[in-house]
């Protein structure tokens, strides 16, 4: 059974992002639904289908149907970290091609730095929590900085590469007009912004941003009536790992792999058929361990990979073309921004920052602490 | 840090343990399977109810991360290393090490474990060089 061509993403938007004090989380998710749709060409009446995550609220799933209005024949409050979106997709996929939905949307919304919404990654010392919590690792980037501490010692890599991905990072967001950071940086601004968590310092890490966005999903019969060329979902795979860092098998070594495999099998195409990727970015070494996983380089070679500009706007593989979770925005669960930036770069609609004759993306989400990983691929023809 | 929910019904023996000096774990013997943290299921066959068992405490450090950053609970202790341990029994556990300077621990030293008071006041397992 496979997913390819089951549904095409008809519509894709952001909600204001950065610092946006006069809003609500579901203020955020109405204002990416409304232009979400109308970048469709769809009607909020016609969505039957529709798939949240989020951290906030009591109930988030029930929350949001209720304040838009929308009764969905078809729900899924899958929450699985950053990477819910990309999982959300392939769910998406599988109830279209079931018939049990024809437009489903992908919904997030966040107001964690104007309104102090509870975080996902809020302390917790309880259950598994409660035999890591006495060391006081802070989280998530603590979970990360392991992963960096063993990739480094195991394969020599440097926090010099690391920089290099941020640098290039920064040089796609001073191309979008929507990116909250976009003045220079140098590596060694990377280097010398201040140790969190060794090796990881303070610009290897993701914004703290306030932000929302809505990708509309639809049938392949209703993809053909719309407007705009969809943009297709040829290939997904998901697969999810452990909850905290000391259960994960491999440091070094991401649940993208698995899911990874499964995306390049399902949509029959190889690494070198791509044109452009964007991959979830909560921290640098985040990347780097994913394209690794993915098979985009060997085990180890991923430092090499990421370093002095290959992956910035003069590179040979454009990666997170929009500026990121590291400078575009990060409010707490990115990974719906992943979708959004592949599809505008599909259609076309990225000015400064398109990639020239882009005609097939893939998107690899990464949630919890290397916890979980969806990968999707998506393409044009 | 306190917490009156701990500890719990899956953890109770680990805690107790800490109190008397013992690294507890738990071995399936249906597969041979080394289980940490402590469930109530072996984690590789699904049999029930594995046996418990006696760490040495002595390990090697898998990951190290020196904490500049701490959260708020911590505030004030650091800098600090937080360890990834892989005990000689073949389980991996987090914690942190103690009586030695936080920059100077490296993957692969090998540490032991020593038990101290943690922050709710319960005996917890910390690790020294060994
Ligand atoms: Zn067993």
């Amino acid at each position: 059974m496979s997913l390819k061509r089951a549904c095409a993403i008809a519509g894709v938007a952001e909600s204001r992002l950065g610092v946006v004090p006069d809003s609500t989380v579901l203020t955020l998710q109405a204002e990416a639904l409304v232009a979400a749709l109308a970048d469709a060409g769809l009607e909020k009446s016609d969505v039957d289908g529709l798939l949240v995550s989020g951290a906030w609220g009591r109930l988030p799933g029930l929350q949001i149907a209720e304040y838009l209005g929308i009764q969905p024949s078809y729900a899924d409050s899958t929450m699985v970290g950053g990477a819910s979106f990309e999982f959300h997709l392939g769910h998406a996929a599988a109830a279209i091609q079931a018939g049990l939905c024809k437009v489903a949307v992908i919904l997030y919304g966040s107001t964690q730095r104007s309104r102090a919404d509870k975080y996902i990654f809020q302390i917790r010392n309880d259950l598994g929590y409660q035999y890591e919590a006495p060391y006081g690792l802070p989280t998530p980037v603590g979970s990360y900085a392991m992963a960096a501490s063993r990739h480094f010692a195991q394969y020599g890599t440097t926090s010099e590469q690391l920089a290099d991905l941020a640098v290039s990072t920064r040089e796609w967001a001073a191309l979008n007009p929507k990116a909250y950071r976009r003045e220079p940086l140098t590596r060694e601004d990377v280097l010398n912004s201040g140790p969190i968590a060794t090796p990881l310092n303070k610009l290897d890490c993701c914004l703290f941003t306030d932000g929302g966005g809505a990708v509309v999903v639809v049938s392949p019969e209703i993809a053909k009536t719309l407007d705009k060329a969809p943009v297709w979902l040829l290939g997904q795979g998901e697969s999810v790992s452990h909850a905290q860092i000391s259960e994960m098998p491999d440091l070094t070594v991401t649940p993208a792999a698995k899911s990874g495999a499964r995306a390049f099998e399902m949509a029959g195409v190889t690494h070198t058929d791509l044109d452009l990727v964007q991959i979830y970015d909560s921290f640098t070494i985040t990347v780097l361990l994913t394209l690794e996983s993915l098979g985009f380089c060997s085990p180890g070679a991923g430092g090499e990979f990421i370093s002095n500009g290959r992956t910035g706007p003069s590179g040979e593989f454009p990666l997170n073309t929009n500026g990121g979770g590291l400078s575009y925005c990060h409010p707490g669960q990115y990974g719906i921004f992943l979708i959004i930036e592949a599809v505008r770069q599909l259609r076309g609609e990225c000015d400064a920052r398109q990639v020239a004759d882009a005609t097939l993306a893939l998107i690899s989400g990464t949630g919890g602490v290397l916890s979980s990983n969806s990968t999707c691929i998506l393409g044009v023809e | 840090m306190s917490d009156d929910t701990l500890p719990d019904p899956d953890s109770e023996p680990y805690w107790d343990g800490a109190a008397a000096g013992e690294l507890r774990y738990r071995h399936c013997a249906s597969c041979e399977t080394v289980i940490f943290y402590p469930r109530s299921l072996c984690t590789h066959c699904g049999a029930p109810n594995p046996d418990w068992a006696v760490s040495k405490g002595q390990g090697t450090v898998y990951a190290v991360s020196v904490v500049h950053r701490a959260p708020p609970a911590f505030k004030g202790q650091s800098p600090y290393a937080v360890l990834l341990v892989d005990l000689d029994e073949g389980f991996r556990m987090m914690s942190r090490i103690i009586d030695v300077e936080p920059d100077s621990v490296s993957i692969g030293d090998r540490v032991r474990v020593i038990f101290q008071d943690g922050p709710d006041g319960r005996p917890t397992p910390y690790f020294t060089p060994a």
